[in-house]
């Protein structure tokens, strides 16, 4: 039990590094540095030269990566030499911006997700079904860009109940970020609600043909210990790692219901990192999202393994 | 041809299947012939910007530029579908192939896939691709590129369990005994196998790629302007929405009619199929 959970950390740790490596080659695979970003039209001769000699970027690629993650391992992300400020200080305010949306959203989603799921199989098939899964495609598939503008013109511009974009700067306080998400964690909820929903009906589904199940009807248990206590906790087991995989795709959509309501989150900075062509903030915040998605990964795998005794037998399940 | 034939009556044995293909057929449609069929050229102007509204000239209204609503609408998912299709292609490709390899072969081959998959998988894609499209510009070949290398990630991890199902079964055994060689029992034992599930996941993948490509063209990413595209007609008309709101209602109706169509004909399909679809992981 102990070896296969250090066997799961090393697996993490091993590919959080192949991960930087990627991405560190990715970015200098790409043509033109940091110093020609930073230099514009003046990036020529004795300039550019300068440039690059005071911020290091003449060493060679192995050098300079050795470097960085020297300076990662000492929890320095590195300098923006477009924006001449430590990477830590643009990102720090924004990330917890960020990590504020996604868990209110999740708070909010995955309960709601848990109880239609299983609202939707036990009543496979009829009304309440039919609408569960009807609604939950149609927030599935509609694109949040989609959702978010119905939203502001609805609740923001129509009834006027909310404001429509998001006005802050990025390091309000807590409470401040509270009271401006409503819309965008409403945008990110019903996408995620829908996509979790649909997960939790077909394991439950499943769990409830089970034979444990028919036993315990048989045994004449009331119908909702049968369903709180037998058949949804096994339905939420193979639901857990894929909700963890879920709310690490939908990072991809954070960035978008970022833009929509102009929200001062890591989403909206990475964009913006990509259009003025600030390298160093593009890797930082990639790997961060990158370490982001691993460590859900691992825990969910954890938990996974801690409630689950059948799995403990077994070498990893790759 | 008999085995369309059945998944055709299998889509088509549900309402919503049937309303799901019908929309898909609709847009695919449409793409194909609509330059012959458009009111007006996509970038001509009209001398009475400040009427704005649906009138009969101009259906749907015109945009702030004054250009003719319906028309940019109807020729603005040519360039998304054409994209999104072929990387769909691109990933089933090479995401199958790699896939139904490392479940056949097992061993070194499958460990150093699976690897090699679980660190693509932990890169945000959404950053990469802007990053890509950022450097090389938004050509439709780079877009089709990487579009289909991420989203060719999935089919790996798919088209690999579902092998895994397959060679352990007596007619992989069979055709090995028989000293078959490994592309002949690939191609003719294990892919006709396999088949099902990578269709359904194709289906999927192809709408969360045009989600995917929409989203780029949004965030000013995907089609250069004028070229006319969904997402970035509901990106410049969405600031004027309480205005006018034809010019970002229809392209987002076009665009969502779409991508639901491609869901509830994938789920008509894995449903007939007997495949459960929404157990799959996502990425």
């Amino acid at each position: 039990m102990l070896l296969l959970i250090a066997r799961r950390f090393l697996f993490a740790l091993i590919t959080l590094w192949a991960v930087s490596v990627v991405v560190f080659i990715a970015v200098e695979l790409l043509p033109g540095d940091a110093c020609q970003a930073f230099l514009g039209q003046m990036a020529q001769g004795q300039r550019l030269d300068n440039c690059r000699s005071k911020h290091q970027l003449d060493r060679p690629a192995p050098v300079r990566y050795l470097k960085w993650a020297d300076g990662l391992m000492a929890g320095d992300l590195g300098q923006s030499i477009k924006r001449d400020k430590p990477l830590a200080d643009i990102i720090g305010s924004r990330f917890r911006n960020t990590v504020i949306l996604g868990l209110s959203a999740a708070v909010l989603g995955i309960p709601l997700a848990i109880l239609l799921g299983a609202i939707a199989a036990l009543y496979r098939d009829r009304q309440a079904d039919l609408w569960i899964s009807g609604i939950a495609i149609f927030c599935m598939t509609v694109p949040e860009f989609i959702t978010g503008t119905l939203l502001i013109s609805v609740f923001g511009v129509w009834l006027g109940w909310l404001p429509g974009i998001v006005i802050m700067r990025a390091d309000a306080p807590v409470l401040e970020v509270l009271s401006n998400i409503v819309l965008p964690v409403i945008t990110l909820t019903l996408v995620m609600v829908a996509h979790i929903m649909r997960m939790v009906r077909t394991s439950m589904i499943n769990i409830l043909a089970s034979d444990f199940v028919l036993m315990g009807s048989l045994k004449g248990l009331p119908r909702w210990r049968l369903v709180l206590q037998h058949a949804l906790p096994n339905a939420l087991l193979p639901a857990i790692n894929l909700i963890a995989l879920n709310i690490a795709w939908l990072m991809g959509g954070v960035l978008v219901v970022e833009v929509v309501f102009n929200y001062p989150g890591i989403g909206r900075l990475s964009v913006n990192a990509i259009a003025d062509r600030d390298f160093a903030l593009v890797q930082a915040i990639a790997l961060l999202m990158a370490s982001i998605y691993i460590s859900l990964n691992l825990f969910a795998d954890l938990v996974t393994l801690l409630l689950n005794p059948r799995l403990r037998s077994q070498r990893g399940t790759g | 041809m008999n085995s369309l034939h059945t998944l055709l009556t299998g889509i088509l044995a549900s309402r919503s299947g049937r309303f799901g293909l019908s929309m898909v057929l609709f847009h695919v449609l449409l793409a194909l012939v609509s330059p012959w069929l458009v009111p007006y050229q996509f970038d001509s102007q009209s001398e009475i910007i400040n009427h704005i509204g649906p009138s009969l000239q101009h259906w749907a209204g015109l945009d702030t530029l004054g250009r003719d609503v319906l028309t940019r609408t109807m020729l603005g998912g040519r360039q998304a579908i054409l994209v999104t299709l072929l990387a769909t292609c691109l990933a089933l490709t090479w995401g199958g192939f790699c896939g139904i390899m490392a479940g056949y072969k097992g061993g070194r081959t499958d460990e150093v896939i699976m690897r090699g998959i679980d660190i693509f998988l932990a890169i945000p894609f959404m950053i990469f691709l802007l990053l890509v499209i950022a450097t090389f510009g938004n050509d439709p070949v780079v877009m089709i590129l990487t579009l289909g290398f991420f989203y060719g990630i999935g089919f790996v991890r798919l088209a690999r369990a579902a092998t895994l199902d397959v060679v352990v079964k007596d007619y992989v055994l069979a055709a090995k005994s028989r000293g078959e060689g490994t592309f002949s029992i690939l191609f003719r034992e294990i892919l006709p196998n396999v088949r099902d599930v990578l269709l359904v996941e194709s289906a999927m993948r192809w709408s969360w790629m045009l989600l995917a490509f929409s989203a780029l063209s949004f965030l000013g990413f995907g089609v250069t302007p004028p070229t006319p595209d969904w997402g970035l007609m509901i990106a410049s008309a969405r600031i004027y929405m309480a205005l006018a709101a034809w010019p970002v209602l229809l392209p987002m109706i076009a665009l969502s009619s779409l991508i639901i169509g491609i869901n509830l004909t994938a789920d008509a399909l894995a449903k007939s199929l007997g495949l459960d679809r929404s157990t799959r992981v996502l990425l």
